[in-house]
């Protein structure tokens, strides 16, 4: 096995881009190390992002947020403007793993796992996060929803590498909440994720949200029903139940040892009342 | 095909200068290549927590780890924490309020234990509980470290007001 740690990102695409299979980016390793204990495979090329500058970084600028891919989850919670800008993205990160794993894990990287029950995604596509890509052919950005497009399979081509996560600066009287539910209490994979994203208006109704919904479909569901549902609204009874069906409705989720179909469509709209109250909540007192 | 590079690790304030392969886990290096067995094989995919280990200052398991990306790290087991002639509080409370029964997860719990008790010396139960998620015990004896790990931050919160 041939291992990297390039100091440049142009290295970096370029060594992703030249190698001829089995060539993995290596941020935390939370992921791809227990992938290739478990499956007991051998990477040709591993390609250490973490010595790259500015990788370990977050920064605020004038648009919002800008998460360098090698930034552990754990650093999330202890940046404060980024914790009262997206409560609900850091509450997302912060549930990945035990504590041993959040000194290492990334946003990215739990982003292109593409397991359709990643804590994190859900909460960044209600953020309306954006992906900044680099590759051969210079630099991209994508939404985060269009990152993964099935379980264990992203959209990058060969050679592009996720360089940070942009979390855009919210709006005026604008908070998000992430839920998710677990057999055990923590460290468990998600049987549902719900995040809740809105915005208020001046007389306090919603006047813009954004739903989302992990571990119910192939990949990370943004639901524009559920987010009309709320618009308008003071998220009253009514609001509330119209979210519950469209989260139950949009949801297509496989059956396993952690909940039936019918389960966890149900606990889908359970979640997403229980986000959009504290997401509602927490605007409120911006 | 051999690719062995030099790394330099700090463990337990001791600083080792060794030829390895990157992608050797940073568990094996300790155990097998410096003989500091304390840390301890469980699952070797980072679901039980026995390698728990602390590298600058954080705690991380030893099998999440290759020996690459701790070169030039310090890294503390429990064997940096204290020994037979110098038991730290959490060992103490351990053996005293039977925190162990088999023994296989102990290392891993109280090196955890340690930042646990540094990042909150005050912690409820429910906190201990989740600060401890990671660690995964198959004597089920969790009632008992949960105790030890109470008596132990009582213990060091008196020596603290004592010293002061």
């Amino acid at each position: 096995m041939r291992y990297e740690r390039p100091q440049t990102i142009e290295d970096a695409t370029a060594l992703m881009a030249g190698a001829e299979a089995n060539a993995f980016v290596l941020a935390g390793g939370t992921d791809l190390l227990v992938r290739m204990q478990s499956d007991a495979f051998e990477a040709d090329l591993i390609v250490d992002i973490k010595a790259i500058s500015g990788f370990d970084a977050i920064t605020q600028t004038e648009d919002g947020f800008v998460i360098g891919a090698a930034v552990p989850s754990a650093a999330l919670s202890e940046d404060a403007a980024l914790v009262a800008a997206w409560p609900g993205v850091v509450e997302a990160a912060n549930l990945i793993g035990s504590t041993q794993i959040q000194g290492r894990c990334t946003i990215v990287g739990n982003l292109c796992n593409a397991s359709p029950a990643a804590d994190s995604v859900p909460a960044l596509v209600a953020a309306d996060a954006r992906a900044q890509i680099a590759g051969p052919a210079g630099t991209r950005e994508v939404a985060i929803a269009d990152v993964p497009t099935g379980p264990g399979k992203v959209s990058l081509s060969k050679g592009e590498i996720i360089e940070a996560v942009l979390l855009p600066k919210p709006e005026p009287r604008t908070a998000d909440a992430y839920l998710r539910f677990i057999p055990r209490t923590e460290m468990d994979i998600a049987v549902v994720g719900a995040a809740v994203n809105l915005s208020l208006g001046d007389d306090g109704t919603i006047s813009a949200a954004r739903v989302a919904l992990g571990a119910v479909a192939p990949k990370v569901l943004l639901v524009e029903e559920a987010a009309e549902a709320l618009i308008g609204s003071n998220l009253d009874e009514a609001a509330l139940e119209a979210l519950a069906v469209a989260c139950s409705n949009a949801s297509n989720p496989i059956d396993d040892k952690r909940g039936t179909v019918e389960y966890r469509k149900e606990v889908a709209g359970v979640l997403a009342r229980r986000a959009a109250q504290t997401a509602y909540a927490r605007a409120g007192e911006n | 095909m051999s690719s062995k590079k030099h790394y330099s690790i700090t463990v337990n304030g001791k600083q080792e200068e060794f030829l390895a392969e990157p992608r050797e886990l940073l568990i094996y290096t300790l155990r097998e290549r410096l003989n500091i067995t304390g840390p301890h094989i469980g699952c070797e995919t980072s679901h039980c927590g026995a390698c728990t280990v602390t590298i600058d200052g954080k705690s991380v398991k030893a099998c999440t780890m290759f020996v690459a990306q701790a070169d030039g790290k310090y890294v503390t087991t429990i064997e940096g924490i204290g020994g037979l002639d110098d038991l730290h509080p959490l060992q103490n409370a351990f053996k005293e309020h039977h925190g162990l029964q088999c023994g296989y997860c102990t290392p891993g719990m109280i090196t955890r234990a340690t930042k646990l008790l540094e990042e909150n010396p005050n912690p409820t139960e429910e906190e201990i509980r989740f600060g401890m998620a990671g660690n995964i015990c198959r004597c089920t004896g969790y009632q008992n470290i949960v105790k030890s790990i109470q008596a132990a931050a009582a213990e060091m919160n008196a020596a603290k007001e004592a010293a002061e």
